[in-house]
């Protein structure tokens, strides 16, 4: 272990680790701008030069090693001229349009030219202007105030595995683009705009709509896909403006996916404001107490074996919870939690959740993938898996359809017979399992929902309690691409034959009713003769042949407890009121049970929150990733021969909030996924 | 004056064929068995004790860079890299050499690979040189073919294999890291240091990179004995070196001298002198393009070796000798150099690719007088704040001519601004 004299001070830091961080452990601070934790060290902006004894030179910290015996000086006049020459030389070519650039405000090229800049300007030259490269729907570029720092080409290289950016030219002519300037072929673009450290790269869709010192952050937890990334949700008043990542080394460290960032669009758009009733097959607007009454009046005298409901995937755990209490009121307890009918079983947790957790899985020397595909089903775990391939040695094989996931990916075919062969250990898979010391299996929900998902389910047990279980390791994993079925499945919410029995008994006439939570990803066709409350928030296939709409709130407007793939306990915050009488989940199901039964017994989210830790134990721990005992589950039985069909047919487009947002329709049609030719209607 | 038995390159002219049969003739291949029989210890020492520095214009001593390649392997071969990217302006030797005498160039890969455990030798030859890198391609042909390279060459049972890739014209490619990247398929572009190429260079693999010169004097050092070329030259400058010498002289050449010969005495005996004759030299660059003028008075009395230019503060660099008389626009010189230093700046780091461009716009303003006095202090100033302050040494490249013009021709770049002034008062 290395020890070294940053000003006077003695520090002594792990092997490997470069005198910046050196510096930063003791609270030095040197600026920055190539230099990012997360990226490979380009050490060219040069920012960082610090001097070192016996060197003739001054040395660019972020690069050189510490070693035994340095003494670094960080506050030298030679080390001030250092810095302020490199700050003039950025400021010279970088244009002085701070106040319409939307980087103004939280731009480090501002903060350090203030704290290390020299204040007056000595260039008397034309500056150099460059011009802005189209980088699809989601990257506004105005390349002029570009400091070629190298960071959006280093993560799109390194992170998100796509080598579309680079530099063209050379010397002062040198410009960053995409290739053919083309939007990024990645879910993880939106990150090069928080990694960009002056306006260069900014959001397109936020462009000139707020100032960042306008905003009010909320901090928050997103439910596009069941990774539950944290994330910061930036308001003016009612409107969402923008959507940033928050740290957490342990699920996101600092990036979101494109869907995360930029679905809020989504948010006011065929939102569903007011109670809605249908009267001779229209919709027509109504009050909260008409609805609650027409309501009354149906299910006035049901019995509980004749309703049901169905849960959506992005809802709450309260509102679930408080739907739950109140079937339970009318004796019903038939809701389904699993919109895909994925055949999770809901009886041993560790049999539903991502065990080995999203960090640890750099620890893993082999990760079997099992009719998934982490690119499109959680960017984010993709994210990582890139990274361990990458820096720890991971090798990755596949059962399942073959798609580009950023790394070498050894594929097996796309044939569930396989899963059957390698449970009893006669398959290649089987046999890359057993060779490695800390094996991972990965299911997706593609396998589970097909009609021999309960049999593949057990399968892909016994294969991980074959290989992939030991006492410090467990090494099943299952990848939810829903943010609301981990709790749904603590909830119990199951059902026999699943969505598929309910939605065939409806069409059958044996239900008088049916309560959508949110669930618009099943075919609502079949409730047609079937009276249907939808609670939900957009406009989509679930208010299609719903009777009564009761409007809800959106995972901005609520505070809501969502449990992440891995079993992690997280809570959304309320950033903004939900539109006109929407209401938060919850509270309707509340208000509705003192017009239809038996009134819920809590009055206050406290009171549920209470409730619902009785419910799901899990939930009184938060933020932190559960290990669970391991178990049987799963239902032996044959496995059929055959693909296994993507369970994501658009990554841009899986719930109700993306599929009304224009930004994600923009990016659908930017990344070459329709099909559809534009007609002369169009826009 | 070197004398004729002293000389190492014995066909830098071409008046003999460069043939392998004549270049053996000449002594090359000549008991290259018996040199790598004594080993590599031997070999790297003989180069230790041999005084020789490198030729490419840092001036490091090359014996003490073979002695940094791992004595034995990790697991990753070896490499030498042969700097063949002669793009400083100004400079010619390796062209000639490589045209004229490749064997002696072929012949030190042997050894010095050898000596340093590599698998392969790279020359990697500037692609402008397309009849050096022909040449080059006939000499490995004809030495592949006689066994000296290849499968136990020279029959030492040592298996060595030599690749020729040409460049695409880049002068940062000449740069040892901007070199293995390009070597390596990606754009040429310097690498930080450390990790220094000894270390991780080709392909992550432990390299030597080398200037065409050093490596191709090594077999005649090893021939000779390092004290017959340390004899040669003076102290810690010793031995002999390929001078080129261009510009306003009456006969512009390539020519191999002693070390710490008078600049005015090599001009004057192999040049044939300054055009006008030596009053009217108005400055020479000593050493390349990089390198700082210097002014008449100096060129009068300096000697040409590493340690006495760097005393008048400019340098050997590659030795190559830009002679300028009365009639040369000295600023317009300089401001010429300051534009090619920014159309070669790579552009990755901050200083080089800010600041190489505003200095070659004030110089070129400075060329008219279009300036305020002022703004000479300025520019020095910049020129400081890109030394030393850059990847690799083209930010120095840069700031070094202009420095050496203001040291010494400031009055010259004063007198153009008044008169500019005074013109536009009229």
């Amino acid at each position: 272990m290395p020890t070294l004299t940053i000003d006077g001070k003695e520090v002594t830091v792990e092997p490997g680790t470069t005198v910046l961080q050196a510096c930063e452990e003791i609270g030095v601070e040197v600026p920055r701008f190539c230099y990012h934790e997360r990226l490979s060290i380009a050490g060219n902006c040069r920012m960082c030069l610090v001097d070192m004894e016996r060197s003739p030179k001054p040395i660019a910290s972020c690069a050189m090693p510490a070693g035994d015996g340095m003494v670094i000086h960080t506050n030298t006049e030679r080390v001030k001229k250092a810095r302020e020459g490199v700050m003039e030389f950025l400021l010279i070519n970088h244009p002085l349009d701070c106040p319409i650039c939307d980087q103004g405000g939280e731009c480090d090229l501002q903060d350090q030219a203030m704290a290390f800049g020299r204040g007056v300007n000595r260039f008397d030259e034309n500056k150099r202007a460059v011009e802005d490269k189209h980088m699809g729907p989601l990257i506004s570029t105005t390349m002029t105030r570009c400091i070629h720092c190298m960071r959006c080409v280093r993560f799109s290289e390194e992170v998100a595995g796509v080598d579309d950016m680079g530099a063209l030219w050379r010397g002062e002519h040198s410009e960053i683009t995409t290739y053919l300037e083309k939007t990024l072929d990645s879910e993880m673009s939106g990150n090069v705009i928080d990694l960009c450290p002056v306006g260069a790269l900014t959001s397109k869709p936020y462009a000139f709509t707020a100032r960042s010192w306008e905003l009010k952050h909320t901090e928050s937890i997103d439910v596009m896909d069941a990774v539950g990334s944290n994330i910061s949700v930036d308001t003016r008043g009612a409107a969402v403006m923008r959507i940033l990542p928050r740290l957490n080394e342990d699920v996101n460290e600092e990036w979101i996916s494109d869907k995360t960032r930029f679905v809020y669009d989504g948010l006011k758009k065929r939102r569903l404001d007011r109670p809605y009733i249908r009267k001779n097959r229209k919709l027509e607007e109504a009050t909260w107490g008409d609805a609650f009454e027409a309501i009354k009046k149906k299910l006035t005298g049901v019995k509980g074996d004749e309703i049901a409901a169905i849960v959506g995937d992005l809802a709450d755990m309260e509102s679930m919870l408080a739907l739950k209490d109140l079937m339970a009121s009318f004796g019903a307890s038939r809701i389904e939690g699993r919109q895909d009918g994925a055949a999770i079983d809901a009886s041993v947790r560790a049999g539903y959740l991502f065990n080995t957790g999203i960090a640890n899985i750099e620890e893993a020397d082999y990760l079997l993938l099992v009719g998934c595909d982490p690119r499109n089903e959680a960017p984010i775990v993709n994210t990582r898996i890139r990274n361990a391939v990458r820096h720890h040695g991971l090798k990755v094989g596949n059962i399942g359809n073959a798609a580009d996931l950023t790394y070498k990916v050894e594929e097996f075919g796309d044939d569930a017979k396989f899963i059957k062969a390698a449970s009893t250990g006669r398959h290649e898979a089987a046999k890359a399992l057993k060779a490695a010391k800390n094996p991972m299996i990965v299911v997706g929900q593609a396998a589970l929902a097909r009609e021999d998902g309960a049999a593949i389910l057990k399968a892909a047990r016994d294969i991980a309690d074959r290989y992939c279980i030991r006492e410090d390791w467990n090494g099943f994993n299952l990848l939810h691409t829903a943010a609301a079925r981990v709790g749904a499945m603590d909830l119990g919410l199951t059902a026999d034959g699943g969505v598929d029995a309910i939605l065939d008994d409806a069409e059958a006439g044996k239900l008088k009713a049916v309560i959508l939570l949110g669930a618009d990803e099943v075919d609502t066709s079949a409730l047609k003769k079937t009276f249907t409350v939808y609670l939900g928030t957009h406009g989509d296939e679930g208010v299609k042949n719903a009777d009564v709409i009761l409007p809800g709130a959106a995972y901005t407007e609520k505070s809501g407890t969502y449990i992440n793939t891995e079993g992690r306990v997280q809570r959304t915050e309320k950033a903004h009121f939900a539109p006109g009488d929407a209401r938060e989940d919850w509270t309707i199901l509340r208000a509705l049970s003192d017009i239809v039964g038996t009134t819920l017994p809590y009055n206050t989210i406290g009171e549920l929150r209470a409730r619902l830790a009785e419910a799901a134990p899990a939930t009184a721990i938060r933020d932190e990733r559960p290990s669970e005992v391991w178990g049987d589950f799963g239902t032996k039985g044959d496995i059929a021969e055959g693909g296994i069909a993507p369970i994501i047919d658009n990554f841009y487009l899986t719930n109700p909030i993306a599929r009304a947002s224009q930004i994600m329709a923009d990016c659908v049609a930017a990344r070459g996924f329709e099909d559809e030719e534009a007609t002369g209607t169009h826009g | 004056m070197l004398a004729d038995k002293d000389r190492i390159f014995t066909n830098l002219y071409g008046f003999e064929s460069p043939g392998i049969e004549a270049a053996m003739k000449r002594g090359d291949w000549d008991g290259t068995k018996d040199l790598i029989a004594k080993g590599k210890d031997w070999i790297i020492n003989e180069m230790k004790e041999s005084g020789l520095r490198g030729r490419g214009g840092a001036g490091f001593p090359t014996g003490l860079k073979w002695s940094f390649m791992p004595k034995e392997s990790d697991g990753r071969p070896s490499y030498l890299v042969i700097n063949a990217d002669e793009g400083e302006p100004g400079t010619c030797k390796d062209r000639d050499l490589m045209r004229h005498d490749p064997h002696k160039l072929l012949e030190g890969c042997l050894i010095a690979g050898f000596a340093m455990n590599a698998i392969a030798a790279y020359i990697y030859i500037r692609g402008e040189f397309y009849r050096e890198a022909e040449a080059l391609e006939r000499a490995i042909e004809e030495a592949y073919a006689k066994g000296f390279l290849g499968k136990n060459a020279c029959g030492t049972g040592y298996d060595f294999d030599i690749y020729v890739h040409r460049g695409a014209g880049a002068y940062i490619c000449g740069e040892e890291t901007a070199l293995i990247e390009s070597l390596e398929g990606k754009k040429g572009q310097p690498r930080l240091k450390p990790p220094f190429p000894a270390n991780v260079g080709v392909w992550g693999c432990p390299t030597t990179v080398n200037n065409v010169e050093s490596i191709a004097v090594a077999p005649t050092i090893l021939r000779r004995g390092a004290s017959w070329f340390s004899g040669l030259g003076r102290p810690n400058n010793t031995g002999t070196k390929v001078f080129s010498i261009s510009g306003h002289v009456n006969n512009p050449c390539n020519v191999e001298e002693e070390m710490g010969i008078p600049l005015k005495e090599l001009i004057e005996k192999h040049a044939g002198g300054v055009r006008g004759g030596w009053d009217n030299l108005l400055a020479v660059i000593p050493g390349g393009s990089s390198v700082p003028v210097l002014p008449k008075e100096i060129c009068d009395t300096v000697l040409m070796d590493f340690d006495s230019l760097r005393e008048v503060q400019s340098g050997l660099g590659t030795a190559a000798v830009i002679v300028m008389d009365k009639s040369t626009d000295i600023v317009k010189a300089i401001a010429r150099l300051s534009e090619f230093y920014k159309h070669e700046s790579c552009g990755q780091c901050t200083p080089c690719r800010e600041g190489t461009g505003w200095m070659w716009r004030v110089m070129e303003r400075l060329v008219e007088g279009k300036a305020e006095k002022s703004e000479i202090d300025t520019l020095l100033d910049v020129s400081k704040q890109i030394e030393g302050h850059t990847i690799c040494a083209l930010g120095d490249a840069a700031a070094w001519p202009i420095q050496g013009l203001m040291r010494h021709f400031r009055h010259e770049v004063e007198a153009r601004i008044d008169a500019y002034h005074a013109k536009a008062a009229e």
